[in-house]
Parts: structure tokens; C-alpha cells; sequence
């Protein structure tokens, strides 16, 4: 088969995967559409055999850190974090909206940062809903701070992200060396959205606040914590102590769901669930399809479009064409593109890259503009939404925060040269 | 008389007193309160950025908790108003629902978004202002300082 009818084939099949992704039809689960698509690129030799099983190995141990992650986020959640949480902000709130607020991104941006953005979109955001709706406060500011965190704090971990974490092993970089040099950028992303947010719904922050009694009972489940807190810290040390970071995420996430299933407090089923294993097959399938696409063509043409260069103006090219990217599809398939035609430039080509593509999805709620229409599309009728506050809130946040952290990347990075 | 008194989180108590001080003893009060979309919406659609990494959530908790919270509050500014007032809860648009709500009335009641240490255009934010400018009848104005409330 010719290069160029192999990138066709792999191309469509990526279409076709994300499609099915974004539009999700009962009848047909995403990583079965994954899987036929990588097994027609195999059958029609758009993609070898030996590249197939180098790309599941290279996904491997991030598909196995991604279960682990997938595991101590539904233990925290299982043992009431969430809520606790959520209590506690609204005792700390001392009757202020911006105390609340401040409070909230505190909140997000810890969630994100050490148990990933996955648990702060799918577990806190309806925590904070409920509890701020309950203090009969207007929950929009604080909803809305809380979606934007999940994506601007994730750049701090490699952890905080599945793109980081699909990036992270490309970069060669160690854990600590990654988070050190994400740290200014992730503080300069969450100043821009507090300074953009506090302006924004500045009416609904100056508002008079009525005293309503929260429950005085917070129990924060101490076990677990300190379990997510070692297992930060290994991570931290992982090079140091030269234990590969997979197995200190698999032994938190142990540390989690074996006592659980002991105490029957869960199960075996449960657990199947919170692992998503349909998930991690599509990212399985969907990273031989990528793989297909990236060798026949697609790599070169990235490289082609990306910038070269370490200054400051490519670093902010890199970042705001991954930003497009990732608004175009979604940011997962666009890291599986962009990691790889990276990684010879350097790491901090790599991590420029993470700038765009975990910030971008602030720009419309749902990760993508594809997701959006497509909502848009199925429902039709459905305009109560005021879908201009957000694509309004994003306008004003991404392309500032993309400069703000470009520009702190460089500067760290230069530091450190 | 039919008047309208757009109730607001932390700021209705003052929109009340003024329904309480101003409107006549015939006149028919509508107290409506308009539960915004989009922090629900956020809430319930951000999940789909994740792709398929997401469980299938019901978000039937939440609205239920904006229902009760929105009832609890109408139901204590009828008390608070002391005189027998229709109740209308609403979700959506905030300021496409008021200004439609206010069409079939005489009156509309309005808190501003803050007190007086806010005097000047950032007295009320976007919404309380759209409802202003495109209010069919005459609007009554208030300062929200709850000291009002009395």
C-alpha cells in the first residue's frame, strides 16, 4: 500500500473513532470503533505488526498509571472526600462570595493538581454545585471556576493530566524535574483566571450573602488523604529512590481499594467500573490508529506547520497551535499527535505543547468545539442555555493565559539553562 | 394591580421590603425567582471533554437541589413580604425569563446587586441591567442593604 493511501485510511479511521467518541450512539461503544478501525489499519497494512505492538508498549505503562489514578480517585470519592471537601469551603467561607470563590479555586486546583482533572470535572464540580446552591448563593462563578481549573490546573503533575501523561514519557523528563518547571506557568494560568473570573461575575461576588447554617460536622476521611499524600511524595522521589512511578500509583491506588473490598465496601464490580476498561481500550486503539497516521505522513506534516526553536515567540506558536488542535478534536487525540512529533526537539518543545493543549479546552466547556456543535446539533430547540457567557469567559481567559504561561515557561526554562 | 418582585439570592430581602413599603394593599404579587442554566449545564456536559472516561452520571440530584433550594427561598420571601403572593420558580435565561414574566405586569420590583458602597455602573451586573433596559413596565429600583428590610 502506497504512504499516501495509508495516511488516507489512517486518517479516516481517526475521524471515524473521534466521531463515534464525540457522538457516542448506544449501539456502538467507542473502543469497539477503535479497535475495528486499528485492526482494518493492520489488515490493510497501513500499519505493521511490529509498529502495532511497539505502540501498545509504549502505551502501556501509562494506560496502567491512568487505571491506578482512575482507582484512588473513585477510593476518594467512595470515602466522601468530595463532600467533606465541600462542607469545609462552605465553613471557611465566612459569609464572603470572594472568600468563597477563593476558596474554590484553592479547592480545584489541589483536586486537579494531585488526583487529576478527571475527578475534579466528574466528582467536585457537582460537590461545589450542590453546596453553594444550598449557601443560596448564585452557583455559576463558582461552577464555572471550578471547570476552568480542572483544565489550567492540570499542567502542574504530570499526574494532574491524561495528556501529561501521555506526553510525560515522550519528554524524558522525571517527575519532579516536570513539575518544577510547570509550577510558574500553572500559578501565572490560575492568577489570569481569578483576575478574569472575579471581574466577570463581579455582580454576583459583590452580592449582600445570607447566613445559612452549614453543618458543623466535617469528617474528612484521614486514611485517605494520607494515602494520596504519600503517594504524592513518591512520585516526587520516584527517581530518586529509582522505583518506576506505575508501581507507586499502583500501590496507592491498592492502599485504597483493597481495604475497601475487604470491609465490603465496595466491589469487584465497582471497581471493574471505576477502571473504565472500555476506555482504556480506545486509547489502546486509538493510539495504533494515531501511530498509522503519524508514520505515514502525519508526523512530518505537524513538524512542518509546528515551530522550531527554543525563544520565547515559537514556545507561544507551539502553544497556541496545540490550543487549535486540541479545540479541533479534542485534546487526547491531539497529544497523541503532537508528543511524538516533539519529542526530537526537546522537552521543552514537549511541555509547551501541554501549555495549548490543557489550557484550549477552556474556550468552550465541553473540551472541544466538535463536542459543542455536535451538542448544539442534538439539540436544537434547547436554547435556555446561555451559550455565549461561555464562549465569552473563554475568549477572555485562554489566549491571555496561553501568552501569560508561554512567557513563564520560557523564563524558567531559561533560568534553568 | 399586578406586580412582579424579582427575587435574588442575597439580595431579595431588599426587593421585598420595597414590595412591602411601596405596592398597594389590593394589588397582586408575583414573587418569581430564575434559576440560571448554565452552572447546571457545566455541571452536567464538562464530562464529555473526557471522551469516554466518565460514568454516566445523573444529574437529576442537582436539579433537584436547585428546585428545593429556589422553593425554600420564594417560600421564605412570601413570609417575609406577610401577605398572600403567587410563587414562580423558574429555570433558564435569568434575563429572557424576567422581562418575559414581567410582561403581563404592572409593576416589576428590582434589587440592585449591591449597597450603596457601590453606587455607579457596577451597582448592578449585566443581567440585573438587561432586565432594566429591556423591561416592559415601570421598574421600582432598590439599593439591596438589608437594613432596608424592615
Amino acid at each position: 500500500m502506497t504512504v499516501h493511501l495509508s495516511l488516507v485510511l489512517a486518517l479516516v479511521g481517526l475521524a471515524v473513532t473521534l466521531a463515534v467518541a464525540v457522538a457516542r450512539p448506544t449501539w456502538l461503544p467507542e473502543a469497539v470503533a477503535a479497535v475495528v478501525a486499528a485492526a482494518v489499519l493492520l489488515a490493510f497494512g497501513a500499519v505493521s505488526v511490529g509498529r502495532t505492538r511497539q505502540a501498545l508498549g509504549d502505551l502501556a505503562p501509562t494506560i496502567g498509571f491512568l487505571a491506578a489514578l482512575l482507582l484512588i480517585g473513585d477510593g476518594c470519592r467512595r470515602e466522601g472526600l468530595f463532600d467533606a471537601l465541600g462542607t469545609l469551603m462552605a465553613r471557611r467561607s465566612n459569609d464572603s462570595p470572594r472568600r468563597l470563590l477563593a476558596l474554590v479555586f484553592i479547592l480545584a486546583a489541589s483536586v486537579t493538581a494531585v488526583i487529576s482533572l478527571d475527578s475534579t470535572i466528574v466528582l467536585l464540580t457537582p460537590v461545589i454545585f450542590a453546596t453553594v446552591t444550598r449557601l443560596r448563593m448564585t452557583p455559576t462563578p463558582y461552577v464555572y471556576a471550578c471547570d476552568h481549573l480542572a483544565n489550567s490546573a492540570s499542567l502542574l503533575l504530570p499526574i494532574s493530566n491524561l495528556t501529561n501523561l501521555l506526553a510525560f514519557r515522550a519528554s524524558g523528563l522525571t517527575f519532579a524535574h516536570f513539575s518544577l518547571l510547570m509550577a510558574l506557568p500553572t500559578l501565572g494560568v490560575i492568577a489570569i483566571e481569578w483576575v478574569v473570573l472575579t471581574r466577570f461575575f463581579g455582580a454576583e461576588l459583590r452580592r449582600p450573602r445570607e447566613q445559612v447554617a452549614v453543618s458543623d460536622e466535617v469528617k474528612l476521611p484521614r486514611f485517605t488523604l494520607a494515602v494520596v499524600g504519600v503517594t504524592l511524595i513518591g512520585f516526587l522521589v520516584s527517581s530518586l529512590i529509582g522505583v518506576d512511578l506505575l508501581w507507586i500509583a499502583a500501590a496507592g491506588a491498592a492502599a485504597l481499594t483493597v481495604p475497601a473490598l475487604v470491609r465490603r465496601k465496595t466491589t469487584l464490580r465497582g471497581i471493574l467500573q471505576a477502571l473504565q476498561p472500555g476506555f482504556l481500550i480506545f486509547v489502546f486503539g486509538l493510539g495504533i490508529i494515531v501511530a498509522a497516521a503519524s508514520d505515514n505522513g502525519l508526523t512530518a506534516a505537524v513538524r512542518a506547520v509546528l515551530p522550531h526553536g527554543e525563544s520565547f515567540i515559537y514556545m507561544l506558536g507551539i502553544a497556541a497551535v496545540s490550543a487549535v488542535l486540541a479545540n479541533l478534536v479534542n485534546n487526547l487525540p491531539a497529544t497523541l499527535i503532537l508528543a511524538p512529533a516533539l519529542a526530537p526537539a526537546g522537552h521543552v518543545a514537549v511541555l509547551a505543547a501541554l501549555l495549548g493543549v490543557n489550557i484550549g479546552p477552556n474556550l468552550t466547556y465541553v473540551g472541544s468545539l466538535a463536542t459543542l456543535l455536535w451538542r448544539r446539533i442534538l439539540r436544537a430547540e434547547g436554547t435556555e442555555v446561555n451559550l455565549g457567557e461561555f464562549l465569552r469567559l473563554g475568549a477572555l481567559t485562554v489566549p491571555a493565559a496561553l501568552l501569560v504561561s508561554a512567557a513563564l515557561l520560557w523564563a524558567v526554562t531559561r533560568l534553568g539553562a | 394591580m399586578r406586580v412582579l418582585v424579582w427575587i435574588v439570592e442575597g439580595t431579595w430581602m431588599a426587593a421585598v421590603a420595597a414590595a412591602k413599603q411601596f405596592v398597594p394593599a389590593d394589588a397582586q404579587i408575583t414573587l418569581l425567582h430564575v434559576m440560571p442554566a448554565e452552572a447546571q449545564a457545566v455541571a452536567r456536559e464538562a464530562p464529555q471533554a473526557l471522551l469516554g472516561r466518565w460514568h454516566a452520571r445523573s444529574t437529576e440530584a442537582l436539579q433537584s437541589i436547585a428546585v428545593q433550594v429556589a422553593s425554600g427561598l420564594l417560600a421564605d420571601a412570601r413570609v417575609l413580604l406577610g401577605r398572600d403572593a403567587t410563587l414562580n420558580a423558574q429555570g433558564g435565561r435569568v434575563g429572557d425569563a424576567v422581562v418575559a414574566a414581567a410582561q403581563k405586569t404592572d409593576l416589576l420590583v428590582v434589587a440592585r446587586d449591591c449597597d450603596h458602597a457601590g453606587e455607579g455602573p457596577r451597582s448592578m451586573g449585566p443581567t440585573a441591567r438587561y432586565v432594566l433596559d429591556h423591561a416592559p413596565c415601570p421598574v421600582l429600583l432598590v439599593w439591596s442593604k438589608q437594613a432596608d428590610a424592615t
